[in-house]
């Protein structure tokens, strides 16, 4: 992998330099929490934020979307305009890159989805380095280093940032800055490992995920489930953030006395009540403990089935959102303590 | 991992954008059933209504532009090619605007989708269909499929209870099944209030007493209501049916059909990739199942 280092005080140049790739969104301050936007002035792009409130993957899934549209008897034909708009998004941490790259997994597979396909081939991730806070768990769940799925992501060493070049893209940002970007030192390298050191033993919060699908299984009828149902108020705003919550409703929107109209897809949540509501007024998931205990499970167990890892981040964004403070890491510890097993 | 090699990949329309479903006309509507319409469409790219191939207990998304998407049942056999049949349960919003469509109207059709029938492990065997009420819908391509073929497979027993005749789906179509030498089709009401039914009149489980069944050697497809499964399966087990030998069809609510919109998931997995089709040890070891 290509490693190099670029000199802090020069990072609105190269923010600049790096318009040329696309629209560049960043994190920015909103009434004491962080969203990407638009960069309009590089002054106002806070990379030290800790977690945005809506994770990237609004840029990839928005929350609601024409997908069709159709007119009489030309039937569907799909909107596709717009998905090939040019974006940069700077100062993405690892566990929302992570996050992405879960997406990609349920976005592709043997149906590919050619609207996500085609925003995420446009967009470029510089990812940054980022220091755990109260809420943040990604260690825990495999996501607080990322391998794959950036362009650039940066490192605090410093006054500089040790870059690793993730793609091609990358290194043509690299490239297209001249001579900025320099080559790491021994004393660079040592420098990246005492502070990765430092950050892996800043996190207090810890989940031990090895046999969590089959404690899962096993803790299926717990009381557990019961106490946090009577507690959520099946508002949504859970899924709403999570990086890895992917459920959409899709309708076709009638204009009333006309035959073209929209086929839209929108944001939904497994917390709803409608969520596995069928015709004839059957539910699958009547109850809101058994649709508290659905997420968790779909995050732990059932994601861990189709694709091989949790569907978790350990973003902590649910936790910060969740009007009723349900804890994801408390849920997880308590349903791996030894008292809970025989509380049915 | 999604099972990649088994999507078909004979429809490149439907992989660019698996979304978008092709036209397809209304060719038929035969009222069945009160509420139960059996619907023939024909997509009207006739390539596509040649070349398009299913397996027995797959489904297509049907849309009705304006009123949105439903999963239904293909019933149609594939071992007829050129047009497509849903028998369609009048229930909401969807199927209520397609049933004010009219012959020659256009619908939107997308798939094939899920996994079907495993049909490779009961070629050479016995087959054991049991349906009741309107669980004819999705068992009904697996029975022409099956004697479309009737060389690849060894007995074919199809046992089918309705409340009354009147209830009862292709009701004369599978009338006359009962004189054929190479099946056994037991048809049953649990009542006949226009007595000139000339079937069973019996509960659907009493059915079982007029044939020999192989459990060793048999599959069986159930599909209908709760009660249905209830005693059913009971039956076959006590028969010394394995538990994976005992196949059944599943609905749950679906707004993709390919994997994506989480909205058909039952316990860990996708009614609309690893379903509809479960045997009855996937469902007793999936969470949320009955
Ligand atoms: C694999 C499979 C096979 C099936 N096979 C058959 C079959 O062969 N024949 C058959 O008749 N049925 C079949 N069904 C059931 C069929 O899919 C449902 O009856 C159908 O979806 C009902 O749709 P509807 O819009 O008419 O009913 P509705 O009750 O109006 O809608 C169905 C669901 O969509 C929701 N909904 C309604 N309107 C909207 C809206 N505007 N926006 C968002 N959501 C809305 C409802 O809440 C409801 O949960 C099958 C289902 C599955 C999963
Ligand atoms: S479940 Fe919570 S902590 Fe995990 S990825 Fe989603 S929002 Fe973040
Ligand atoms: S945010 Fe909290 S209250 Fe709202 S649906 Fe999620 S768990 Fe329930
Ligand atoms: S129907 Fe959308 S995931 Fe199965």
């Amino acid at each position: 992998m290509k490693i190099l280092k670029l000199p802090k005080n020069k990072l609105d140049f190269f923010a600049s330099v790096v318009q040329q790739f696309g629209e560049v969104h960043a994190p920015v301050e909103q009434n004491g929490q962080f969203a990407f936007q638009p960069v309009r002035r590089w002054s106002e792009v806070r990379l030290d934020y800790n977690r945005t409130i809506l994770p990237p993957k609004k840029y990839f899934l928005p929350p609601r979307e024409t997908l069709l549209q159709y007119a009489g008897d030309a039937g569907y034909v799909p909107v596709m305009e717009g998905l090939d708009k040019k974006i940069v998004l700077f100062g993405v941490h690892a566990c929302d890159v992570y996050g992405l790259n879960l997406l990609d997994l349920v976005f592709a597979g043997a149906y590919r989805d050619p609207y996500y396909q085609a925003r995420r081939r446009n967009a470029a991730i510089i990812g940054i380095e980022c220091t755990p806070d109260e809420h943040c768990f990604c260690r825990s769940m495999r996501a607080d280093f990322v391998e794959q799925g950036f362009d650039l992501f940066l490192f605090d060493i410093g006054d500089y940032y040790f870059t690793l070049v993730g793609t091609a893209l990358g290194d043509d940002m690299v490239l297209a800055t001249g001579p900025l970007f320099e080559p790491v030192s021994h004393q660079d390298v040592e420098e990246y490992k005492r502070r990765s050191a430092r950050k892996r033993e800043a996190f207090r919060l810890h989940v031990e995920i090895r046999d969590l699908p089959e404690i899962f299984e096993m803790e299926y009828s717990s009381d557990i489930w019961q106490g946090l149902g009577e507690r959520c108020l099946s508002c949504g705003s859970c899924s709403m953030v999570c990086p890895t919550c992917y459920c959409y409703e899709v309708a076709d929107e009638v204009q009333l006395g006309s035959r073209e109209g929209p086929r839209a897809r929108t944001w939904d949540s497994c917390l709803f009540a409608t969520h596995a509501l069928v015709a004839g007024g059957e539910n699958f998931r009547k109850t809101r403990p058994s649709r508290v205990k659905f997420r968790f499970y779909h995050k732990q167990r059932g994601f861990v089935a189709e694709y091989g890892r949790p569907g978790c981040v350990g973003c902590g964004r649910c936790i910060v959102a969740c009007p009723v403070k349900i804890d994801v890491v408390e849920v997880l510890n308590q349903l791996r303590s030894v008292q809970n097993v025989a509380s049915r | 991992m999604l099972p990649a090699a088994d999507v078909p990949t004979y429809q490149a329309l439907f992989t660019a954008n698996p979304y978008l479903p092709q036209m397809a006309r209304i060719v038929r509507v035969y009222k069945m059933v009160k509420d139960n319409h059996l619907f023939t469409m024909r997509f009207t790219d006739s390539e596509l209504a040649q070349t398009f191939q299913c397996k027995p207990g797959q489904f297509a998304m049907v849309s009705v532009p304006g009123a949105g998407e439903a999963p239904i049942s293909i019933s149609s056999s594939p071992s007829r090619r050129g047009v497509l049949e849903f028998c369609v349960r009048r229930v909401g919003r969807v199927t209520d605007a397609l049933y004010r469509l009219r012959t020659n109207d256009l619908v939107g059709i997308r798939g094939p989708y899920g996994n079907g029938f495993p049909v490779e492990r009961i070629l050479g065997q016995d087959l054991l269909l049991v349906a009741g009420g309107l669980g004819m819908a999705p068992l009904r391509s697996l029975l022409w499929y099956a004697l479309d073929n009737r060389e690849k497979f060894n007995k074919v027993i199809l046992m089918y209870g309705a409340k009354t005749p009147a209830d009862m789906l292709f009701r004369e179509e599978l009338v006359s099944l009962v004189d054929r030498v190479d099946a056994t089709c037991l048809l049953t009401v649990d009542a006949d209030p226009t007595g000139t039914w000339k079937g069973h009149i019996a509960l659907l489980p009493a059915m079982f007493d007029h044939v020999q069944i192989d459990p060793a050697n048999t599959h069986a497809a159930v599909c209908g209501p709760p009660v249905v499964y209830k005693f059913v399966l009971k039956r076959l087990l006590q028969l010394g049916f394995s538990k994976d030998r005992i196949l059944m069809s599943l609905e749950r609510r679906m707004k993709c059909g390919v994997g994506k919109c989480g909205h058909c998931s039952v316990g860990y997995k996708y009614t609309c990739l690893h379903g509809p089709i479960f045997t009855y040890w996937d469902a007793i070891n999936l969470p949320e199942m009955v």
